[in-house]
Formats: C-alpha cells, structure tokens, sequence
C-alpha cells in the first residue's frame, strides 16, 4: 500500500517522547485558522512512498530513535486509515513506539470498531482539541467537535495514553471559562497523560503568502509564555474540579 | 633514566612514567580520580579572579576603540626570553606571564616572513624599525622567501587562482601541540637530560636526514634552557617538577607561553591539560593545603590567559579565518582504552570557567566524546551548550581507534597523539574549481586564463555524467599532485627557516608526521555531480567559449538528505582524491591524511569559485567543512547528520567537520507548560484527599 506523504522529519524532538521520526501525511478536512501547515491541506496525490520504505528510512538512523520511535502527523494521518494501520502494524512488529498525533476528526462514533487494528498497535495518541465548546470550534475549524470529543472518550476506554493539545490563540481559546471546561473534559479521560499546552504563533504567515492564500489571523498577536502557562493553570484547574466531582 | 623517585612526585602511584622514560599518559592512567558526579561541587569566580577580568574586559573595549589592536611591538623580535615580566595585576594573578611585557601587546614575529609582518603593522597604524627589517631582508631568510624561490610557475598561479588555497607559505603553520605537560611533571632538567640522550644515543652516519635531526635536537635543548630562563624572568626555578597544583598549572602555561612567543601559528593548540592537572589538583585537596574555590581560580586564571593569546595579523589572514581565531583548542574527557572514562572534577572546571569568565570562542574547549563519558558529565556539557554556545564536541569513539587515549584536537578536528604525533598544516584545494577545471579544459573560470593542464574541455550543451567524470578524474590526477609538490615545498622551507623548536622539543624524538592536506566545496561537488546525472544540465558559455554558467533542468538528489544516490557519490570523490594524493612523495616521511573541514574560509572560497553545475552562483560560499549546501538538507537534522557520517574517516582522517546550529527549543521543550507530563493518579489521589 502507498501512503500519500506531504514529508518527513528525522530530528522530531516535539511530537512525543524523545527523538522521533516524524511523517507528515498529505491531506486534511479541518481548515483551523490559525493552522501553520496549510500546505498538507490538499488530498491532491503528493509523494506516493509505502510503508516500508518509510520503516528503512528509519531503521538506517535507529540509534538516534533509542528513546523515541515514529510519529504519523500531518495533514490528518487517520484519512489514510489502511495504510496507517498498515505503517504502525509493521512498526510494532519491530517494537517501534508508535505515537499518532491527530484532530480525531476522522472518527465515526457509528462505527468505532473500524479503528480497532490501528489502536491496537498505537503506544501513544495526541489529541488536538481546538474547542471545548461546539459552536465555536465550528468557527475555528470548520466542523463540530462531537466525534472528536466521542474519539477522545473512546481510546481512554480502550486504555490507550493519550496526551492533549491546546493551542492558545488570543479572542479564541483565551478565555478562562472554557478553558476550565476543557479541563473539566479531558479530567474523565482515564489514559491520560500529558497536556501540553501551546502558545499561538504566527509562523505559519510565510507560508500562507508562498502558497498564495490570505491569513486569517492576520493581526492576531502571538501568544507569551507566561499567558500560556496561565492558560495551562485553567486546565488544570478544570481537571482537579472533574477528579474532585468523581471522588465524592 | 630516572635515577630517583623526585620529592615532588610524593603521593603519585609510580610506573614506567617515574622510573623508565617520559610518559605524561602512563602518569595520567595510574593516578587519575575519574569523577561521576554532578556540577554541584562547582564554585563561582573569586573577587580576584573578577576585578581580573573586568580589567580584562576594560583592555578589549580599548582594543576595540583603537581599531583593533592596543599596541604593537615593532622592535624587539619576538623569543621565548625577549620580554621582561609583564602582568595585568601581580598580586592577584595566579597564573602569570603574558607574550611581551604589557597585556595585549602584540609580538612581532618576523621568521614566517617579514612583508607580513611589516603589513600586519602598517594595517593598525605602525611601522616595524628599519633596522630589524634590514636583518630579515639582507641577513636572515625568512620561511616566506625559502618558499618562493622554490615555487613553479604553476604554483603560484594555483595559488594566484585559488584552487590551492589558504596555504600556510605566508603564515606560521600551527598545528603542532607540545606536550607542556612533561614541563610540570618532569621539570626542565631532565627534559634537557632526556633530549641529550635522544641526541648521543642517535644514528652517527651523515645522512641529510640525521644531520638535521642532529641540529634540530641542539636546537629543542636550547629551547628548553630558554624555557627555563622564561620561568626566572617570572621568578620561578622550573627545573624541577611542579610540587603542587598551583606550580603545576604555572609550569604547563610557560610551556605554552614559550610556544606562543615564538610561533604565529594558524592553530596554537593545547592539547588535553585538564585531567592532567586534575591529579595535581586532587593532591592538593587530599592535603587539605588547596580549596575547591582556590582550585577553581587557578583553572579561571589559567583559562584567562589563553583568552588573551594574541598575534599581528595581516588582513588577509583575518578575512580567511574570518576574524582572528587562536585556536588555542583544549581536549576534555574521552575514554580510556581499556573502557574506564577520563572526566575528572577538572574536566567540569575547564567548562565552569565559561560561566566564571563569560562565553568565549577561545579557548576552544573540546569534549572527547563517548556513549561511555557519564551521565551526570554529559547533562553539564548539554546545559553549558544551551547557555553558551561555546563547546565544540568531537567523537571519542571513533578516534580513539587510531590514536589511543592520549591524543588532543589541534585546530578544530586534526587529531594526533600529544608528543608522539605532529602534522604538517597543508589547507586545502577546492576541488570545486577542480570541477570547473575540468569542464573548461583547465582554464580558470573566473580570471578567464590557462591554470590547469590543457586537456580537452567539455564539448556540447549539455553535460554529459561519465564524460563529466572521466575529466574531472584526470583533472583531480594534476591537482593532488601539485598540491602535494606545493605543500612539500612549504614545510621543508617552514622546517629551515621557522622550526617549532620549543614545540617539539616538547615531543619525542621519533615523531610520526602526519601530512595534512585538505579539501573544499564537497557538498557542491555532490550536487554539482547528482545534477548532471539526475537532472539536465545545460553550458552556458561566455564569447570565448568557456563555460560560465548552467542551468539546471528538472530535480536532483541533494547530499544532507540521507539519499545514496548523491551521498555516495560524495562518499566516492573523498576516497577518489585522497588515492590520488596517496601515490606522490610526501616530506619527511610523513603519512597523507586529508580534511574537510573549512569552518570559516568556505566564504572566501565561495568568492573565487564561479558558478557551478548544482546551480549555485559565482561569490556564494561554499558549504563549511562537510555541510550540506545551506538550505538543501530538507530531511532535518538526522539525514543531515547521517549524509554527513557516511564520510569515510580512513580517507579523511584529518577531520571531518559538521557545524550545526539550533534554536534550543527546537531541542526540546524546555520550560513545565510544554513538557507532556502530568500523573493523573497523583491528582486523582490529590482531589480525594482533599475530599475526604
């Protein structure tokens, strides 16, 4: 089976534990705002590699992967469902940690167990929740966020680590509130096991001019550290509140 | 030899090093304290070491305000005693002597050529007295001039053209690391008791070859009595062993010192000091007669000096290196050959004094590094890279192969065992414009005239591989041997009319020489080569039918993307050439080894090398050392590494360098809001105590 790959990256250091290999997959429905990777929007045929020829580009530089393995990133990696399946069976066969990092915009609650062989054989899941609240990750994004928060309840179920992602963008997820609701969610995920929560930056407007495409954020300020870290301290506020509602 | 176990050895293991013959690492393997702890033990600078520092300071913001030079000498002839003392505060420094009597005063240092000297003088505003130039223009040869009048036409214009480049005729040529430890473990005496032996115990036939190692050994004996007489001038009897840590390190640094007072060398190395000095250190301390702050300012004041080695150059040299670089490189850690590690506390000093002193490029400090060094040395060397920028890192593992354990880095990556081995500095050929050479048939693309040999050029618009190849293999055939003819010319001359002789009196007798020869603009020559096989590539040609430009049609395989294709291709031109500099006589005996490792004058290079078939314009640098070409590693930073790891090291093993550059945070996530964890178990347990 092809894989249609925008690239790929042989020093990851921020997509999961350690130094990975990172493959970025061509092709994505979400259309996020502040999106820094427009270029793998289009499912339009990019590099068509298989699956093993992205497993010997690793093999060759595994003493660099020691303590880290692949990551399937994008783009939307689960768009390509069989091939992914296909890449991280034939990782695990050579105990190579797996992490998927995803919008979980691809999940079918109607239909979960289609997923089962691809989870069967993730070690790690990043899920990248945009919006706690619906109407406004339609705006962000361009779609509800109902089967991706129904993605996230079902790997906890399937006991598969996960860690969440938040970005932080200044009049969209900069408010205390929901940022507290978010927290209050990702506190009955079972499996969790990180949060990383990023500043919003505006590194991706060159690409948006390469590519010829106006950027939606155009004065939107990038986000500091230390708003960031506040963001953060509101999640976690949110996921005690949750454990505290359960303890009781 | 040693008749008698010296008073000031008491507490050190003995060993061969104390009864048999001079032998630093036999010291070293039995006496050393390898440390597997963490920075903790670390202190910060004195207030001596900090009113030093800042005068030090003051001095280089003068420097700067003068253009660049504070003062010159332009009289006295630079040699290890042509200075009284000079110092920057008597009563704070540890660690004393300076190259002439005033801080930051520059030697003058006619021997390598005496046009240099005069026009590093005349670029800062001084003027050399007529008299010493009378002597080095009527009286005394200078390298410089042995070196032209043996030139070929063909050399000087290889050398006018700059497909032989950076050559160390008009310069000293550095390189050479004295062992200046032995000075502190030995003393002077029996030094000198040693070298007389080497010279009586030498073959008696005349051969040009024992005659001048004859002469050379009455030379280093006279060094080292001058040596002995620059530690009086400073007031201290250096003809015994160092008796503590103090005199130890004082010892080491006027061996240095005397190195630097008679050589302008391109790299004046130190060589690997710091676990050496650990022992005496560690004595000290078991003694209770040092603290770890006094040891630690006697390292900071050590390191203090070499910051402020300083030499008259012209403003060529400087555009070359792209500054003024010493290269006062200092080897730290590594392992030893039978697996135990060689970081000692002293290690993590050398590497504290750069938050002592603040960041700096000199010296430049080298960790011999091994998957073997330990863990709590490694995450030290990790944070001092982030906060300073300042270490260079180089593979333990690789090169302890062929040197042992008791090798340092001279320059940037040239390895050689301290004492033991030597090299000839022979900087570089481009063989980028070997590869235009090729193509035009030997003429030079830029000055537009007949360097190279006549053979046939390219004919047709499009380049053609194996036809490529073909010519560029002859092509390389002439280069390597001019090359090595050239460099053969230069150090018999630097031998005659320059020897080190302090340096190697330093050394032992029968040293192996390593000839180092070098090369430039790989990465485009990959390109250049995967171009024309992978893609078209069309001549453009000027009015008289040279090939000027190219252009490219379609995509190729770029060397830095861990693709074979192009990467072995590179691997190829590096065995290919250093074969062909292998079959031509290289002086003294020494043994061919080549490099590529252009850190700064890739730029220059860059200027004298026309466009080129990868696409890459006329003035745009070449990539430093093996590099990939800026901007065409799209793979990120392992492809990159590994395009450049399949270098084979038996055909370059003068070095291979790399320089890599990242934004920290690119190296992971460095602050809490970032970092993936969070223990929900632990919250969860939180929220029910709090519950309950």
């Amino acid at each position: 089976m092809l894989g249609n790959i925008h690239s790929t990256e042989s020093f990851g250091t921020v997509d999961g534990p350690g130094i990975r290999f990172v493959i970025f997959f061509q092709g994505c429905p979400m259309r996020c705002l502040y999106c820094h990777n427009p270029d793998t929007w289009n499912s339009a045929p990019n590099q068509q590699i298989p699956a093993e020829e992205l497993l010997a580009q690793y093999r060759r530089n595994a003493a660099f992967y020691r303590n880290g393995g692949i990551t399937a990133t994008g783009g939307e990696p689960m768009m390509q469902l069989p091939f992914l399946t296909e890449l991280f069976t034939l990782a695990h066969t050579e105990k190579i940690h797996t992490c998927l990092d995803t919008s979980g915009i691809c999940f079918d609650p109607a239909n979960p167990a289609r997923y089962d062989a691809l989870l069967a054989v993730t070690d790690l899941v990043m899920l990248d929740i945009k919006h706690i609240d619906d109407a406004a990750h339609r705006r962000l994004t361009g779609h509800s966020n109902v089967n991706i928060l129904a993605f996230a309840q079902y790997i906890s179920e399937k006991g598969i680590p996960v860690w969440i992602r938040h970005v932080i963008v200044p009049g969209w997820t900069d408010d205390a509130e929901e940022q507290f609701r978010l927290g209050e969610f990702i506190g009955g995920l079972r499996t969790l096991k990180g949060l990383d929560v990023l500043p919003y930056h505006d590194f991706g407007k060159q690409k948006y001019a390469a590519l010829g495409m106006e950027y939606p954020l155009a004065d939107t300020p990038p986000v500091t550290v230390e708003e960031a870290a506040e963001a953060r301290k509101q999640i976690m506020r949110g996921i005690r509140h949750r454990l505290k509602s359960e303890a009781t | 030899m040693f008749n008698e176990f010296a008073p000031e050895w008491e507490g050190f293991v003995p060993g061969r090093w104390s009864n048999t013959s001079v032998n630093v690492r036999d010291f070293i393997q039995k006496n050393i304290t390898p440390y597997d702890g963490d920075a903790s033990f670390l202190t910060g600078p004195t207030e001596a070491t900090k009113k030093l520092w800042a005068q030090v300071m003051d001095l280089s913001a003068q420097e700067r305000a003068a253009g660049g030079v504070l003062d010159m000498d332009t009289k006295i002839i630079s040699t290890i005693t042509s200075h009284g003392p000079g110092y920057l505060n008597k009563d704070l420094e540890k660690i004393v002597g300076l190259q002439t009597d005033k801080p930051f005063k520059r030697s003058l240092q006619p021997f390598g050529g005496i046009r240099m000297a005069q026009n590093a003088c005349r670029e800062y505003g001084y003027e050399v007295d007529p008299k010493v130039v009378e002597i080095f223009t009527k009286y005394r040869k200078t390298h410089n001039q042995g070196v032209f009048d043996a030139y070929t036409p063909e050399m000087r214009l290889a050398r006018k053209s700059a497909i032989l480049t950076g050559l160390p005729d008009a310069y000293g040529r550095g390189r050479i690391i004295g062992d200046y430890r032995r000075i502190a473990l030995y003393g002077i005496d029996l030094l000198i008791e040693d070298k007389e032996h080497q010279k009586a115990t030498h073959f008696v036939r005349m051969t040009s070859d024992n005659i001048r190692l004859r002469e050379e050994l009455s030379e280093q004996i006279r060094a080292l009595g001058e040596l002995k007489e620059l530690g009086r001038i400073y007031g201290f009897d250096i003809s015994r062993p160092a008796k503590n840590a103090q005199e130890a390190v004082q010892w080491l640094y006027f061996g240095y010192l005397a190195a630097v007072k008679e050589q302008n060398g391109a790299a004046m190395s130190l060589g690997r000091t710091s676990t050496f000095l650990d022992i005496f250190i560690q004595r000290d301390l078991e003694r209770g007669i040092l603290t770890e702050s006094e040891a630690q300012e006697l390292i900071d004041h050590f390191i203090m000096k070499l910051r402020m080695v300083k030499f008259a150059r012209t403003p060529e040299y400087n555009a070359l290196f792209s500054g003024d670089p010493t290269w006062v490189t200092e080897s730290i850690g590594g392992v030893s050959v039978d697996g135990q590690h060689m970081v000692t506390k002293n290690s993590f000093r050398y590497l504290n004094t750069l938050n002592n002193l603040g960041t700096a490029p000199e010296p430049n400090l080298t960790v011999l590094w091994s998957k073997k060094l330990p863990i709590n040395f490694k995450r030290f060397c990790a944070e001092m890279s982030i906060k300073t920028s300042s270490i260079q890192y180089e593979n333990d593992d690789l090169m302890r192969v062929t040197h042992g354990d008791d090798y340092a880095i001279a320059c940037c990556v040239s390895s050689m065992v301290v004492g033991k081995e030597m090299q000839f500095f022979g900087a570089r050929a481009n063989l980028a414009k070997c590869l235009l050479y090729a193509i035009n048939g030997g003429v030079d693309e830029v000055m537009k005239v007949q360097v190279g040999p006549k053979y046939r050029p390219v004919v047709g618009d499009y380049l053609d591989y194996d036809d490529v190849m073909d010519k560029y293999d002859q092509m390389m055939e002439w280069l390597a041997g001019l090359y090595v003819n050239t460099l053969n010319i230069i150090h018999y001359m630097h031998d005659k009319y320059c020897y080190e002789k302090v340096q190697m009196a330093l050394h032992d007798r029968d040293v192996k020489r390593y000839f180092a020869t070098g090369i430039a603009g790989l990465s485009v020559v990959a390109d250049s080569l995967s171009a024309i096989k992978y893609a078209k590539v069309k001549c453009i040609r000027d009015e008289n039918g040279i090939v000027v430009d190219y252009e490219v049609e379609g995509d190729f395989p770029k060397y830095g993307n861990d693709d074979d294709r192009v990467d072995q291709i590179a691997v190829s031109i590096v065995k290919t050439f250093m074969d062909k500099i292998r079959k031509h006589h290289t002086y003294r005996d020494s043994i061919p080894t080549m490099s590529i490792l252009t850190i700064t004058s890739n730029v220059v290079y860059g200027k004298k090398t026309g466009n080129t078939p990868d696409g890459r314009k006329h003035g745009v640098p070449l990539a430093p050392g093996a590099n990939p070409m800026h901007g065409r590693d799209t793979h990120g930073a392992v492809a990159s590494l590994t395009s450049v790891s399949k270098l084979p090291f038996r055909h370059a093993q003068d070095g291979i360098s790399n320089t890599f550059s990242i934004i920290p945070d690119a190296l992971g996530k460095n602050t809490k809001i970032f970092s993936g964890d969070l223990d929900l178990d632990a919250l969860r347990q939180e929220a029910e105590d709090e519950t309950e």
